[in-house]
Protein backbone atom coordinates (compact mmCIF):
# COMPACT_ATOMS: atom_id res chain seq x y z
CA UNK A 1 0.00 0.00 0.00
CA UNK A 2 1.19 3.70 -1.00
CA UNK A 3 1.24 5.72 1.44
CA UNK A 4 1.25 9.48 0.06
CA UNK A 5 1.19 10.92 3.30
CA UNK A 6 4.26 9.31 4.25
CA UNK A 7 6.44 11.35 1.72
CA UNK A 8 7.94 14.48 3.53
CA UNK A 9 8.54 16.58 0.50
CA UNK A 10 4.96 18.44 -0.50
CA UNK A 11 6.26 19.18 -4.14
CA UNK A 12 7.21 15.30 -4.36
CA UNK A 13 4.23 14.04 -3.34
CA UNK A 14 1.99 16.26 -5.84
CA UNK A 15 4.08 15.42 -9.02
CA UNK A 16 3.93 11.53 -7.66
CA UNK A 17 0.40 11.94 -7.28
CA UNK A 18 -0.34 13.51 -10.19
CA UNK A 19 1.21 11.10 -12.18
CA UNK A 20 -0.08 8.11 -10.30
CA UNK A 21 -4.20 9.84 -10.92
CA UNK A 22 -2.74 10.43 -14.77
CA UNK A 23 -2.31 6.47 -14.97
CA UNK A 24 -5.47 5.49 -12.95
CA UNK A 25 -7.25 7.83 -15.08
CA UNK A 26 -6.05 6.59 -18.44
CA UNK A 27 -6.17 2.99 -17.52
CA UNK A 28 -9.85 3.72 -16.29
CA UNK A 29 -11.22 5.43 -18.79
CA UNK A 30 -10.19 2.23 -21.15
CA UNK A 31 -11.80 0.22 -18.77
CA UNK A 32 -14.78 2.15 -18.74
CA UNK A 33 -15.28 2.33 -22.61
CA UNK A 34 -14.64 -1.47 -22.81
CA UNK A 35 -17.38 -1.52 -19.75
CA UNK A 36 -19.85 0.61 -21.13
CA UNK A 37 -19.95 -0.94 -24.69
CA UNK A 38 -19.89 -4.66 -22.96
CA UNK A 39 -23.00 -3.15 -20.99
CA UNK A 40 -24.78 -1.85 -23.89
CA UNK A 41 -23.93 -4.84 -26.39
CA UNK A 42 -25.72 -7.00 -23.11
CA UNK A 43 -28.74 -5.16 -22.93
CA UNK A 44 -28.92 -5.39 -26.42
CA UNK A 45 -28.44 -8.54 -26.60
CA UNK A 46 -25.46 -8.60 -28.43
CA UNK A 47 -21.80 -9.23 -27.69
CA UNK A 48 -20.74 -5.74 -28.03
CA UNK A 49 -16.41 -5.69 -28.74
CA UNK A 50 -15.68 -9.15 -29.54
CA UNK A 51 -12.65 -9.04 -31.85
CA UNK A 52 -9.87 -7.24 -30.67
CA UNK A 53 -8.06 -9.32 -28.04
CA UNK A 54 -9.75 -12.12 -26.07
CA UNK A 55 -13.87 -10.85 -25.59
CA UNK A 56 -12.56 -7.82 -27.09
CA UNK A 57 -10.31 -6.22 -24.14
CA UNK A 58 -7.97 -4.99 -26.59
CA UNK A 59 -10.81 -2.58 -28.22
CA UNK A 60 -10.50 0.48 -26.12
CA UNK A 61 -6.84 0.43 -26.56
CA UNK A 62 -7.24 0.16 -30.73
CA UNK A 63 -9.70 3.30 -30.10
CA UNK A 64 -7.14 4.75 -28.08
CA UNK A 65 -4.62 5.00 -30.53
CA UNK A 66 -6.72 5.59 -33.23
CA UNK A 67 -7.76 8.76 -31.63
CA UNK A 68 -4.29 9.30 -30.96
CA UNK A 69 -3.03 9.10 -34.40
CA UNK A 70 -5.95 10.74 -36.28
CA UNK A 71 -5.74 14.52 -37.48
CA UNK A 72 -6.24 17.49 -35.97
CA UNK A 73 -8.98 19.61 -37.80
CA UNK A 74 -10.39 23.27 -36.98
CA UNK A 75 -12.91 24.16 -39.26
CA UNK A 76 -12.84 27.29 -41.03
CA UNK A 77 -14.12 30.46 -39.26
CA UNK A 78 -13.58 29.01 -36.14
CA UNK A 79 -12.06 30.70 -33.32
CA UNK A 80 -8.82 28.92 -33.13
CA UNK A 81 -7.26 30.19 -29.64
CA UNK A 82 -10.53 29.23 -28.15
CA UNK A 83 -11.27 26.01 -29.97
CA UNK A 84 -8.11 24.29 -28.91
CA UNK A 85 -8.31 25.58 -25.13
CA UNK A 86 -11.58 24.12 -24.30
CA UNK A 87 -11.08 20.38 -24.78
CA UNK A 88 -7.45 21.36 -22.77
CA UNK A 89 -9.49 23.41 -20.41
CA UNK A 90 -11.73 20.29 -19.93
CA UNK A 91 -8.98 17.89 -19.04
CA UNK A 92 -7.09 19.64 -16.95
CA UNK A 93 -9.17 20.50 -13.57
CA UNK A 94 -9.75 16.79 -13.70
CA UNK A 95 -6.48 16.31 -11.67
CA UNK A 96 -7.71 19.05 -9.11
CA UNK A 97 -10.91 17.37 -8.58
CA UNK A 98 -9.08 13.52 -7.63
CA UNK A 99 -6.71 15.58 -5.63
CA UNK A 100 -8.53 15.44 -2.13
CA UNK A 101 -10.62 12.01 -3.00
CA UNK A 102 -9.37 9.68 0.14
CA UNK A 103 -9.55 5.81 -1.94
CA UNK A 104 -8.24 4.30 1.52
CA UNK A 105 -6.86 5.10 4.26
CA UNK A 106 -3.99 8.04 4.12
CA UNK A 107 -4.25 7.26 0.16
CA UNK A 108 -5.27 10.82 -1.09
CA UNK A 109 -3.21 13.32 -2.58
CA UNK A 110 -3.96 16.69 -0.61
CA UNK A 111 -4.89 16.69 2.96
CA UNK A 112 -7.87 19.60 2.82
CA UNK A 113 -10.19 20.64 5.52
CA UNK A 114 -11.93 22.02 1.83
CA UNK A 115 -11.99 18.86 0.09
CA UNK A 116 -15.43 18.93 -0.63
CA UNK A 117 -15.28 22.28 -1.57
CA UNK A 118 -12.26 22.25 -4.07
CA UNK A 119 -13.92 19.16 -5.84
CA UNK A 120 -17.45 21.44 -6.24
CA UNK A 121 -15.28 24.60 -7.43
CA UNK A 122 -13.25 23.19 -9.79
CA UNK A 123 -15.94 20.64 -11.15
CA UNK A 124 -17.23 23.56 -12.53
CA UNK A 125 -14.55 24.61 -15.01
CA UNK A 126 -16.23 21.64 -17.28
CA UNK A 127 -19.19 23.98 -18.28
CA UNK A 128 -16.88 26.73 -19.13
CA UNK A 129 -15.16 24.28 -21.79
CA UNK A 130 -18.15 23.12 -23.24
CA UNK A 131 -19.54 26.61 -23.26
CA UNK A 132 -15.93 28.01 -24.97
CA UNK A 133 -15.86 24.28 -27.27
CA UNK A 134 -19.52 25.36 -28.68
CA UNK A 135 -19.11 28.78 -29.08
CA UNK A 136 -15.54 28.54 -30.57
CA UNK A 137 -16.29 26.28 -33.09
CA UNK A 138 -18.06 28.55 -35.53
CA UNK A 139 -20.80 25.78 -35.71
CA UNK A 140 -24.45 26.34 -34.68
CA UNK A 141 -24.84 22.72 -33.13
CA UNK A 142 -21.88 23.36 -31.06
CA UNK A 143 -23.48 26.49 -29.51
CA UNK A 144 -26.67 24.62 -29.27
CA UNK A 145 -25.00 22.53 -27.22
CA UNK A 146 -22.56 24.30 -25.43
CA UNK A 147 -25.92 26.51 -24.76
CA UNK A 148 -27.68 23.82 -23.24
CA UNK A 149 -24.66 22.42 -21.55
CA UNK A 150 -24.36 26.06 -19.23
CA UNK A 151 -27.90 25.78 -18.81
CA UNK A 152 -28.11 22.54 -17.55
CA UNK A 153 -25.24 22.31 -15.24
CA UNK A 154 -25.98 26.02 -13.38
CA UNK A 155 -29.29 24.51 -12.47
CA UNK A 156 -27.99 21.16 -11.86
CA UNK A 157 -25.33 22.58 -9.40
CA UNK A 158 -27.90 23.96 -6.70
CA UNK A 159 -29.64 20.33 -6.09
CA UNK A 160 -26.56 19.02 -5.77
CA UNK A 161 -24.79 21.47 -3.77
CA UNK A 162 -28.37 21.43 -1.36
CA UNK A 163 -27.87 17.72 -1.04
CA UNK A 164 -24.08 18.31 -0.38
CA UNK A 165 -24.94 20.52 2.72
CA UNK A 166 -27.25 18.10 3.80
CA UNK A 167 -24.61 15.54 4.50
CA UNK A 168 -22.00 18.21 5.38
CA UNK A 169 -24.74 19.64 7.82
CA UNK A 170 -25.06 16.12 9.22
CA UNK A 171 -21.21 15.71 9.56
CA UNK A 172 -20.12 19.43 10.41
CA UNK A 173 -16.90 19.33 8.18
CA UNK A 174 -16.21 19.20 4.11
CA UNK A 175 -13.05 17.34 4.75
CA UNK A 176 -13.43 14.27 2.92
CA UNK A 177 -11.30 12.16 5.27
CA UNK A 178 -13.68 12.85 7.86
CA UNK A 179 -16.85 12.19 6.49
CA UNK A 180 -15.64 8.78 5.84
CA UNK A 181 -14.44 8.62 9.23
CA UNK A 182 -17.50 9.29 10.74
CA UNK A 183 -19.17 6.39 8.92
CA UNK A 184 -19.01 2.85 10.08
CA UNK A 185 -18.22 -0.08 7.94
CA UNK A 186 -21.39 -2.05 8.03
CA UNK A 187 -24.04 -0.64 5.42
CA UNK A 188 -26.44 0.50 8.51
CA UNK A 189 -23.95 3.17 9.34
CA UNK A 190 -23.41 4.89 5.94
CA UNK A 191 -25.03 8.30 5.72
CA UNK A 192 -27.39 6.75 2.86
CA UNK A 193 -29.74 5.72 5.77
CA UNK A 194 -29.98 8.64 7.21
CA UNK A 195 -29.93 11.06 3.93
CA UNK A 196 -31.73 8.75 1.59
CA UNK A 197 -33.35 11.39 -0.60
CA UNK A 198 -30.29 13.59 -0.23
CA UNK A 199 -28.10 10.22 -1.95
CA UNK A 200 -31.09 9.77 -4.91
CA UNK A 201 -31.08 13.73 -6.14
CA UNK A 202 -27.30 13.55 -5.51
CA UNK A 203 -26.94 10.75 -7.74
CA UNK A 204 -29.39 11.83 -10.53
CA UNK A 205 -27.84 15.18 -10.54
CA UNK A 206 -24.57 13.99 -10.90
CA UNK A 207 -25.61 12.20 -13.89
CA UNK A 208 -26.91 15.43 -15.21
CA UNK A 209 -23.91 16.96 -14.15
CA UNK A 210 -21.71 14.91 -16.21
CA UNK A 211 -24.17 15.12 -18.95
CA UNK A 212 -24.65 11.46 -18.95
CA UNK A 213 -27.85 9.79 -20.39
CA UNK A 214 -30.95 10.34 -20.12
CA UNK A 215 -29.80 13.87 -19.68
CA UNK A 216 -27.37 14.13 -22.41
CA UNK A 217 -29.26 17.32 -24.21
CA UNK A 218 -25.87 18.87 -24.60
CA UNK A 219 -24.85 16.15 -26.75
CA UNK A 220 -28.13 14.93 -28.37
CA UNK A 221 -27.04 12.84 -31.74
CA UNK A 222 -30.35 13.35 -32.84
CA UNK A 223 -30.41 16.67 -32.60
CA UNK A 224 -27.38 18.22 -32.63
CA UNK A 225 -25.25 15.72 -34.20
CA UNK A 226 -22.46 15.89 -31.08
CA UNK A 227 -23.62 19.19 -29.62
CA UNK A 228 -20.33 20.72 -28.46
CA UNK A 229 -17.62 18.72 -29.92
CA UNK A 230 -19.42 18.07 -33.04
CA UNK A 231 -16.40 19.64 -34.71
CA UNK A 232 -13.69 18.07 -33.09
CA UNK A 233 -11.31 15.28 -34.47
CA UNK A 234 -8.28 13.11 -32.82
CA UNK A 235 -7.09 13.50 -29.17
CA UNK A 236 -9.64 17.03 -29.26
CA UNK A 237 -12.25 14.58 -29.03
CA UNK A 238 -10.42 12.17 -27.01
CA UNK A 239 -9.81 14.63 -24.20
CA UNK A 240 -13.71 15.85 -23.97
CA UNK A 241 -14.16 11.66 -23.81
CA UNK A 242 -11.75 11.56 -21.19
CA UNK A 243 -12.66 13.94 -19.23
CA UNK A 244 -16.37 12.82 -19.19
CA UNK A 245 -15.26 9.47 -18.08
CA UNK A 246 -12.98 10.60 -15.84
CA UNK A 247 -15.40 13.32 -14.42
CA UNK A 248 -17.91 10.13 -14.22
CA UNK A 249 -15.28 8.71 -11.15
CA UNK A 250 -15.32 11.59 -9.60
CA UNK A 251 -18.99 12.13 -9.02
CA UNK A 252 -18.92 8.53 -8.12
CA UNK A 253 -16.25 8.47 -5.87
CA UNK A 254 -17.67 11.71 -4.02
CA UNK A 255 -21.17 9.69 -3.65
CA UNK A 256 -19.19 7.06 -2.23
CA UNK A 257 -17.48 8.85 -0.30
CA UNK A 258 -20.58 11.24 1.05
CA UNK A 259 -23.50 8.06 1.64
CA UNK A 260 -21.72 5.04 1.08
CA UNK A 261 -19.31 5.26 3.36
CA UNK A 262 -15.41 5.40 1.62
CA UNK A 263 -13.33 3.22 1.41
CA UNK A 264 -15.06 1.55 4.93
CA UNK A 265 -16.34 -1.81 4.47
CA UNK A 266 -17.68 -5.10 6.06
CA UNK A 267 -14.75 -7.52 7.14
CA UNK A 268 -11.60 -5.77 5.55
CA UNK A 269 -11.51 -1.44 5.26
CA UNK A 270 -10.01 -0.61 2.43
CA UNK A 271 -9.25 0.53 -1.29
CA UNK A 272 -11.12 -2.46 -2.59
CA UNK A 273 -14.05 -1.46 -0.73
CA UNK A 274 -14.08 2.01 -2.15
CA UNK A 275 -13.57 0.53 -5.54
CA UNK A 276 -16.25 -1.84 -5.41
CA UNK A 277 -18.69 0.81 -4.43
CA UNK A 278 -17.55 3.11 -6.98
CA UNK A 279 -18.18 0.65 -9.68
CA UNK A 280 -21.09 -0.30 -8.58
CA UNK A 281 -22.63 3.42 -8.95
CA UNK A 282 -20.84 3.53 -12.43
CA UNK A 283 -22.28 0.38 -13.47
CA UNK A 284 -25.63 1.99 -12.37
CA UNK A 285 -25.03 5.10 -14.73
CA UNK A 286 -24.25 3.21 -17.46
CA UNK A 287 -27.24 0.61 -16.55
CA UNK A 288 -29.48 4.40 -16.62
CA UNK A 289 -27.99 5.13 -19.76
CA UNK A 290 -28.85 2.31 -22.39
CA UNK A 291 -32.46 2.18 -20.42
CA UNK A 292 -33.84 5.46 -20.11
CA UNK A 293 -34.93 7.65 -23.99
CA UNK A 294 -33.32 10.96 -23.64
CA UNK A 295 -35.31 13.52 -22.07
CA UNK A 296 -36.86 16.48 -23.47
CA UNK A 297 -35.07 19.88 -22.65
CA UNK A 298 -37.77 21.35 -21.23
CA UNK A 299 -38.58 18.36 -18.87
CA UNK A 300 -34.80 18.74 -17.58
CA UNK A 301 -35.19 21.84 -16.36
CA UNK A 302 -38.67 20.96 -15.08
CA UNK A 303 -37.47 18.35 -12.83
CA UNK A 304 -34.61 19.95 -11.31
CA UNK A 305 -36.24 23.63 -10.68
CA UNK A 306 -39.69 21.72 -9.86
CA UNK A 307 -38.50 19.13 -8.30
CA UNK A 308 -35.27 18.57 -7.39
CA UNK A 309 -34.23 22.26 -5.88
CA UNK A 310 -37.49 22.10 -3.42
CA UNK A 311 -37.17 18.36 -2.43
CA UNK A 312 -33.37 19.22 -2.09
CA UNK A 313 -34.09 22.34 0.18
CA UNK A 314 -36.98 20.65 2.40
CA UNK A 315 -34.29 18.08 3.03
CA UNK A 316 -32.06 20.71 3.83
CA UNK A 317 -34.72 22.17 6.09
CA UNK A 318 -35.54 18.76 7.88
CA UNK A 319 -31.66 17.99 8.66
CA UNK A 320 -30.93 21.05 9.92
CA UNK A 321 -33.70 21.28 12.46
CA UNK A 322 -32.85 17.78 13.30
CA UNK A 323 -28.89 18.34 13.62
CA UNK A 324 -30.39 21.34 15.69
CA UNK A 325 -32.54 19.05 17.90
CA UNK A 326 -30.45 16.49 18.63
CA UNK B 1 -71.12 1.99 -39.71
CA UNK B 2 -69.26 3.08 -36.67
CA UNK B 3 -65.48 2.25 -36.82
CA UNK B 4 -64.18 1.58 -33.29
CA UNK B 5 -60.63 3.05 -33.19
CA UNK B 6 -58.91 0.73 -30.77
CA UNK B 7 -56.45 4.22 -29.94
CA UNK B 8 -54.73 4.24 -26.88
CA UNK B 9 -54.56 7.74 -25.97
CA UNK B 10 -51.77 8.57 -23.33
CA UNK B 11 -53.66 9.19 -19.56
CA UNK B 12 -54.46 12.83 -19.27
CA UNK B 13 -52.35 14.41 -15.68
CA UNK B 14 -54.59 13.70 -13.09
CA UNK B 15 -55.77 17.33 -11.45
CA UNK B 16 -54.78 18.82 -8.12
CA UNK B 17 -51.68 18.32 -5.97
CA UNK B 18 -52.77 14.65 -5.05
CA UNK B 19 -53.11 14.07 -8.36
CA UNK B 20 -49.54 15.16 -9.15
CA UNK B 21 -47.98 13.20 -6.40
CA UNK B 22 -49.41 10.06 -7.60
CA UNK B 23 -48.57 10.93 -11.47
CA UNK B 24 -44.95 11.27 -10.10
CA UNK B 25 -45.12 8.47 -8.28
CA UNK B 26 -46.37 6.02 -11.06
CA UNK B 27 -43.45 7.24 -12.99
CA UNK B 28 -40.63 6.95 -11.04
CA UNK B 29 -41.75 2.98 -10.92
CA UNK B 30 -41.82 3.31 -14.47
CA UNK B 31 -38.21 4.38 -14.27
CA UNK B 32 -37.49 1.14 -11.77
CA UNK B 33 -39.75 -1.24 -14.11
CA UNK B 34 -37.56 -0.56 -16.96
CA UNK B 35 -34.19 -0.93 -14.93
CA UNK B 36 -35.67 -4.28 -14.69
CA UNK B 37 -35.99 -4.95 -18.39
CA UNK B 38 -33.11 -4.13 -19.64
CA UNK B 39 -31.73 -5.79 -16.16
CA UNK B 40 -33.60 -9.03 -17.87
CA UNK B 41 -32.03 -8.60 -21.30
CA UNK B 42 -28.77 -7.89 -19.77
CA UNK B 43 -28.87 -11.94 -18.45
CA UNK B 44 -30.69 -13.31 -21.14
CA UNK B 45 -29.03 -15.16 -24.02
CA UNK B 46 -27.91 -13.17 -26.35
CA UNK B 47 -29.21 -13.16 -29.85
CA UNK B 48 -27.25 -12.49 -32.71
CA UNK B 49 -24.58 -14.84 -34.14
CA UNK B 50 -20.77 -14.73 -34.49
CA UNK B 51 -20.37 -14.40 -37.60
CA UNK B 52 -17.15 -16.28 -39.36
CA UNK B 53 -17.40 -18.41 -36.49
CA UNK B 54 -20.92 -19.21 -36.21
CA UNK B 55 -23.39 -19.36 -39.18
CA UNK B 56 -27.38 -19.17 -39.40
CA UNK B 57 -29.15 -22.09 -39.25
CA UNK B 58 -30.98 -22.94 -42.48
CA UNK B 59 -34.37 -23.27 -40.07
CA UNK B 60 -33.55 -19.34 -39.17
CA UNK B 61 -34.08 -18.69 -42.91
CA UNK B 62 -37.69 -18.55 -43.26
CA UNK B 63 -38.54 -15.27 -45.11
CA UNK B 64 -34.87 -14.61 -46.36
CA UNK B 65 -34.96 -13.64 -49.69
CA UNK B 66 -32.11 -14.76 -51.74
CA UNK B 67 -31.34 -14.40 -55.08
CA UNK B 68 -34.26 -16.84 -57.68
CA UNK B 69 -33.54 -20.38 -57.54
CA UNK B 70 -35.25 -22.51 -60.36
CA UNK B 71 -37.63 -25.67 -58.84
CA UNK B 72 -37.34 -28.88 -60.17
CA UNK B 73 -40.32 -30.94 -61.19
CA UNK B 74 -41.15 -33.18 -58.27
CA UNK B 75 -41.14 -36.55 -60.25
CA UNK B 76 -37.50 -35.27 -61.79
CA UNK B 77 -36.22 -32.54 -59.89
CA UNK B 78 -33.02 -32.04 -62.48
CA UNK B 79 -35.14 -30.41 -64.72
CA UNK B 80 -37.09 -27.03 -64.22
CA UNK B 81 -40.81 -27.05 -63.76
CA UNK B 82 -40.57 -23.42 -66.06
CA UNK B 83 -42.93 -23.85 -69.74
CA UNK B 84 -41.05 -20.98 -70.88
CA UNK B 85 -43.50 -18.58 -71.21
CA UNK B 86 -41.43 -15.90 -70.64
CA UNK B 87 -43.51 -14.05 -68.21
CA UNK B 88 -40.53 -13.46 -65.38
CA UNK B 89 -38.17 -12.03 -68.07
CA UNK B 90 -40.65 -9.66 -69.23
CA UNK B 91 -42.11 -8.61 -66.10
CA UNK B 92 -38.79 -7.94 -64.34
CA UNK B 93 -38.09 -4.42 -64.22
CA UNK B 94 -34.37 -4.60 -64.08
CA UNK B 95 -33.79 -7.01 -66.95
CA UNK B 96 -31.64 -9.02 -64.75
CA UNK B 97 -33.42 -12.62 -66.43
CA UNK B 98 -32.48 -14.01 -69.78
CA UNK B 99 -33.75 -17.62 -71.09
CA UNK B 100 -32.60 -19.58 -74.51
CA UNK B 101 -34.94 -22.15 -75.28
CA UNK B 102 -34.35 -25.11 -77.58
CA UNK B 103 -36.80 -25.54 -79.69
CA UNK B 104 -37.01 -29.42 -81.45
CA UNK B 105 -37.66 -29.28 -85.44
CA UNK B 106 -41.25 -29.56 -85.23
CA UNK B 107 -42.44 -33.09 -87.62
CA UNK B 108 -42.95 -32.81 -91.17
CA UNK B 109 -46.35 -32.41 -92.15
CA UNK B 110 -47.39 -35.45 -94.34
CA UNK B 111 -47.51 -34.96 -97.92
CA UNK B 112 -51.17 -34.61 -99.59
CA UNK B 113 -51.05 -35.86 -102.99
CA UNK B 114 -52.14 -33.91 -105.70
CA UNK B 115 -55.74 -33.14 -106.85
CA UNK B 116 -56.28 -35.05 -110.27
CA UNK B 117 -56.52 -33.24 -113.24
CA UNK B 118 -59.91 -32.43 -114.57
CA UNK B 119 -61.46 -33.17 -111.41
CA UNK B 120 -62.76 -30.06 -109.25
CA UNK B 121 -60.40 -29.28 -106.79
CA UNK B 122 -62.07 -30.93 -103.58
CA UNK B 123 -62.94 -28.23 -100.77
CA UNK B 124 -60.82 -29.73 -98.44
CA UNK B 125 -60.65 -28.03 -94.82
CA UNK B 126 -57.25 -26.07 -94.33
CA UNK B 127 -54.27 -28.72 -92.91
CA UNK B 128 -54.08 -27.13 -89.17
CA UNK B 129 -51.00 -25.37 -89.35
CA UNK B 130 -47.93 -27.50 -87.86
CA UNK B 131 -47.40 -28.04 -84.34
CA UNK B 132 -45.04 -26.22 -82.91
CA UNK B 133 -41.57 -27.26 -82.06
CA UNK B 134 -41.37 -28.81 -78.45
CA UNK B 135 -39.84 -26.05 -76.34
CA UNK B 136 -37.37 -26.63 -73.27
CA UNK B 137 -35.27 -24.77 -71.19
CA UNK B 138 -31.53 -24.38 -72.41
CA UNK B 139 -30.40 -21.30 -70.43
CA UNK B 140 -32.04 -19.25 -67.46
CA UNK B 141 -29.31 -16.91 -66.65
CA UNK B 142 -29.67 -14.45 -63.84
CA UNK B 143 -27.76 -10.74 -63.59
CA UNK B 144 -27.66 -11.01 -60.13
CA UNK B 145 -25.83 -7.45 -60.15
CA UNK B 146 -28.76 -5.89 -61.68
CA UNK B 147 -31.42 -7.97 -59.39
CA UNK B 148 -33.35 -5.90 -56.46
CA UNK B 149 -35.35 -8.83 -55.61
CA UNK B 150 -38.58 -6.95 -56.09
CA UNK B 151 -39.65 -10.55 -55.91
CA UNK B 152 -42.18 -10.11 -59.23
CA UNK B 153 -40.51 -12.67 -61.56
CA UNK B 154 -41.14 -15.29 -58.63
CA UNK B 155 -45.16 -13.85 -57.74
CA UNK B 156 -45.75 -14.12 -61.48
CA UNK B 157 -44.74 -17.50 -62.34
CA UNK B 158 -47.58 -19.23 -63.14
CA UNK B 159 -46.33 -23.23 -62.71
CA UNK B 160 -44.17 -21.82 -59.48
CA UNK B 161 -41.05 -22.50 -60.78
CA UNK B 162 -39.12 -19.79 -59.23
CA UNK B 163 -38.57 -18.97 -55.67
CA UNK B 164 -36.04 -17.60 -53.70
CA UNK B 165 -33.16 -19.41 -52.57
CA UNK B 166 -31.80 -19.33 -48.92
CA UNK B 167 -28.05 -18.94 -49.94
CA UNK B 168 -27.03 -16.38 -47.63
CA UNK B 169 -22.83 -16.03 -47.27
CA UNK B 170 -22.00 -14.72 -50.58
CA UNK B 171 -19.33 -12.07 -51.36
CA UNK B 172 -18.30 -11.34 -54.64
CA UNK B 173 -14.84 -9.69 -55.59
CA UNK B 174 -15.94 -9.37 -59.16
CA UNK B 175 -19.30 -8.55 -61.18
CA UNK B 176 -18.55 -11.02 -63.41
CA UNK B 177 -19.22 -13.96 -60.84
CA UNK B 178 -23.03 -12.20 -59.77
CA UNK B 179 -23.85 -13.61 -63.44
CA UNK B 180 -25.79 -16.95 -62.43
CA UNK B 181 -26.53 -20.09 -64.20
CA UNK B 182 -29.63 -21.22 -62.64
CA UNK B 183 -30.11 -24.41 -64.75
CA UNK B 184 -26.54 -25.54 -63.96
CA UNK B 185 -27.62 -24.93 -60.29
CA UNK B 186 -30.37 -26.71 -60.36
CA UNK B 187 -28.52 -29.82 -61.77
CA UNK B 188 -25.83 -29.23 -59.74
CA UNK B 189 -27.99 -29.31 -56.59
CA UNK B 190 -29.92 -32.42 -57.33
CA UNK B 191 -26.75 -34.08 -57.93
CA UNK B 192 -25.46 -33.02 -54.75
CA UNK B 193 -28.40 -34.29 -52.99
CA UNK B 194 -28.17 -37.76 -54.58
Amino acid sequence: MMNFAAIPEPALRLVLCIVALAVFIGLNGLLLVYMERKIAGHIQRRPGPFEVGPHGVLTPVADALKLVGKQLVAPEGADKWLFWTAPILSFMPIFVLFLPIEFGPNLFGVETNLGLLLILAFAGFNVLALCLAGWGSNNKWGLLGAARAVSQSVAYEIPLLLTVLAVAFMTGTLDLGEITAMQGAWPWQWNVVTQPLAFVIFFTCAVAETNRAPFDVPEAESELTAGFHTEYSGMGFGLFFLAEYAEMIVVCSVATILFLGGWKGPFISGPWWFLVKMYALLTIMMWFRWTYPRVRFDQVLNICWKWFIPLALANLLLTAVLVKVF
Amino acid sequence: MTIKANIKQTPKPEAGFLGTLRDTAKGLWSLVVGLGVTGKYFTDKQVTVHYPRQTVKPVSLTGYRGHIELVGKPKNPGTARCILCMKCMRICPSGCISIKANVEKPPKPPQTEEPKEGQAPLTKRPEPAPKKGKKSLAKFELDYSLCSLCSLCVTHCPVHSLRHSEHVYWAEMDKKNLKLDLLARLKRSVEEKS
